[in-house]
């Protein structure tokens, strides 16, 4: 860390993971409730602990974007945020409003809350990840642009790379691509369509290009390769990720209305949606190979290079797997759709959040680098949190390879509910990967309260033993 | 030319990369036209004869020669002829321009002629491929321009010249595209 402006990313980064956490205590209540549909009813039924399992994901990358922003561009820009103040004030905002929005789904009926919020007003609220009441939406859009108001200006003062423009770019689409958020009109063919400009904007353009400005910056300072080769990389990855995801939100206007082009458009186009990963691998292993130092924080470098292979696998592979239309007018809406959200979000977004918090708080905290025993935790909880997820993928998977055969194809399709008995041995796989995702993740928070620091001289002892 | 020059190879690592990412964009999309072409031949038929093959032919006569100004530019370059290589390359961007006065000639025609991507599959794919095609037209000519700008500067030498590679390897992926779209689209029936 070199600007003390930087330290503002630090509350960011601790309500990302605290919020986290909360996802994935809803997320094994959600689970639990595919084997038992009464659990917790009716203080906490499906429709809410879902709900609250999506919107804390969403809560919390949103917290550790914005944090890696604070913390990424004073440092490419080489000066002081433009207003440390500004960020603070906006990052106890963004936490109340947050909170008060999750507590109000937890106690409220939605309907209520609807009525109570001015839904009636200007309906926005419903739609699954932008189920929050208008106050919020609205506090989301201030938020965003108050960060945005910092890091332009803190930009515009300083040493302006393509980096630092990338990211400062991506995150001026992040906002602009939640404003369909306030479109909600009664017809379901337009109401998808504002639906999918903001969740497919977000998750397959716009949070790529923040994906890949967060992982070159790592790289950057972890390899001390050329900012000139990662930078061209980069170029590359975008344009392509641009090329295949803008068309590729045709995948979403099957089957529901819209006109009858999509079908081949979305499918080819979002058939090549998994090439700009396939160059994220490419590209993180060729820096690692050219790296001119050893860093001494190999759990950040370890986050670095896993993140964009489970993502490729996540996005990419099981993404492909269900894009055509053919394949999609029997998948879709199935735990096969579940399986690939789960390993899609993870492996690029999750897990490029837990990469940037990685690098950055051991130098938040003063040190380099987390002494050796630190980084074991930490890597421990990589590998357990990353073989949990990918049983859990498996197994949504085998529950929605079911769901194509048993409802929807052949002369006497089961019902939903005979479908669902039949898939009950998936859901327990599912709820049991997710107590050892649960696990991961705490040894990974372990990881923060072992004491101790490594700097350059052990990592220089280590590769020399 | 040093033996070692001839075998690395022109341009950037990464340009290539991504070439090989657009070729198989395209070859996906020319994969899925022959498919469709063949489950339904008469409609095929029927909306290719609505094209006008001239323009088509124009068009592919334009893009060819102006691979050839850029492969003389890049040779240019080799021999530290800077102004040349930037006349070249101006000469490559003119006939791009040319590509596009045709192409949308060709275009105004068709939205006369009441094609549209809903109407039928041909022209779904008719105009998808093209208008594809048109993007990466324009997005060369951007990248011509600005390797142009930079030669005239001073910019490339003959040791250090990735740059005019680079887009000349592009430009020719973009030619070599078109003239199978070409083949593919207008000429075969």
């Amino acid at each position: 860390m070199n600007f003390r402006s930087q330290l503002v990313a630090k509350p960011y980064f601790v309500a990302a993971l605290a919020l986290f956490l909360g996802q994935i205590l809803f997320g094994l209540i959600a689970g639990f409730q595919y084997v038992d549909g009464t659990f917790l009813f009716p203080a906490i039924p499906f429709s809410v602990s879902r709900m609250v399992h999506t919107n804390l994901l969403i809560v919390w990358l949103l917290m550790a974007f914005m944090g890696a922003a604070y913390f990424i561009v004073p440092e490419e820009a080489q000066t002081e945020l433009y207003s440390p103040r500004l960020a603070l004030a906006t990052f106890w905002v963004f936490l109340v409003a947050g909170a008060l929005t999750i507590l109000a789904y937890l106690l409220v009926p939605y309907s209520d809350l609807a009525a109570a919020t001015g839904n009636a007003m200007l309906p926005t609220m419903g739609r699954g990840y932008l189920e929050q009441p208008l106050p919020t939406k609205v506090g989301i859009v201030l938020v965003a642009l108050s960060l945005l108001f910092n890091i332009s200006m803190t930009l515009f003062k300083g040493r302006r790379t393509s980096l630092n423009v990338i990211l400062v770019g991506a995150l001026w689409g992040l906002a602009l691509l939640f404003l369909p958020a306030f479109y909600f009109p009664e017809d379901t063919v337009k109401a998808s369509y504002g639906w999918w400009w903001v969740v497919h904007g977000w998750v397959e353009g716009d949070w790529e290009l923040i994906l890949s400005a967060l992982l070159g910056f790592i790289l950057i300072k972890m390899t001390g390769v050329d900012r000139e080769i990662v930078e061209k990389w980069m170029y590359v990855i975008i344009a392509m990720t641009l090329i295949s995801g803008i068309i590729g939100i045709g995948h979403h206007y099957y089957y529901i209305g819209a006109p009858e082009y999509w079908i081949w458009l979305g499918s080819v186009f979002s058939a090549i949606e998994p090439i700009p990963f396939i160059m994220l691998i490419v590209f993180s292993i060729r820096m690692l190979l050219k790296r001119r130092r050893e860093n001494p924080n190999q759990a950040a470098m370890l986050w670095a290079l896993g993140t964009p292979i489970v993502a490729f696998l996540g996005a990419g592979l099981w993404g492909a797997m269900i894009t055509l239309a053919p394949v999609q007018y029997y998948a879709h809406g199935s735990n096969f759709t579940a399986a690939h959200g789960h390993l899609a979000f993870f492996g690029a977004y999750a897990m490029v959040s837990l990469a940037i918090i990685s690098y950055a708080m051991p130098l938040l905290r003063g040190r380099v680098a987390n002494g050796i025993a630190a980084q074991r935790w930490e890597m421990s909880g990589f590998w357990i949190m990353v073989i949990s997820m990918l049983a859990i993928a498996l197994a949504l998977s085998g529950a929605g390879i079911v769901t194509a055969f048993s409802q929807r194809m052949g002369d006497h399709p089961l019902s939903f509910m005979d479908t669902q008995a039949q898939e009950q041995v998936f859901f327990w796989l599912r709820e049991l990967a997710g107590v050892g995702f649960l696990a991961g993740l705490l040894a990974y928070l372990v990881s923060f309260f072992v004491p101790g620091e490594a700097g350059y001289d052990a990592a220089v002892k280590r590769a020399l033993s | 030319m040093r033996a070692q020059d001839r075998e690395a190879l022109p341009g950037d690592l990464a340009i290539w990369i991504f070439i090989f990412a657009e070729l198989l964009v395209f070859g996906i999309l020319f994969a899925v036209y022959a498919f469709a072409r063949s489950a339904h031949v008469a409609l095929f038929n029927q909306g290719q004869a609505l094209l006008d093959r001239r323009l088509g032919l124009a068009n592919t006569l334009v893009l060819i020669t102006s691979s050839y100004a850029v492969a003389r530019a890049t040779e240019a370059i080799h021999r530290d002829r800077v102004q040349a290589c930037g006349r070249w390359l101006l000469a490559a961007l003119l006939l791009g321009s040319l590509f596009v006065g045709i192409k949308c000639h060709e275009f105004a025609r068709d939205a006369q002629a009441g094609m549209n991507l809903s109407h039928d599959l041909f022209q779904m794919f008719y105009l998808s491929l093209t208008g594809f095609h048109f993007l990466h037209v324009v997005m060369g000519m951007a990248i011509l321009a600005a390797v142009a700008a930079k030669t005239f500067a001073g910019g490339y030498r003959a040791h250090d010249c990735t740059g005019v590679e680079t887009a000349g390897a592009w430009w020719h992926m973009v030619d070599l595209v078109w003239i199978i779209l070409f083949i593919l689209v207008y000429v075969l029936r």
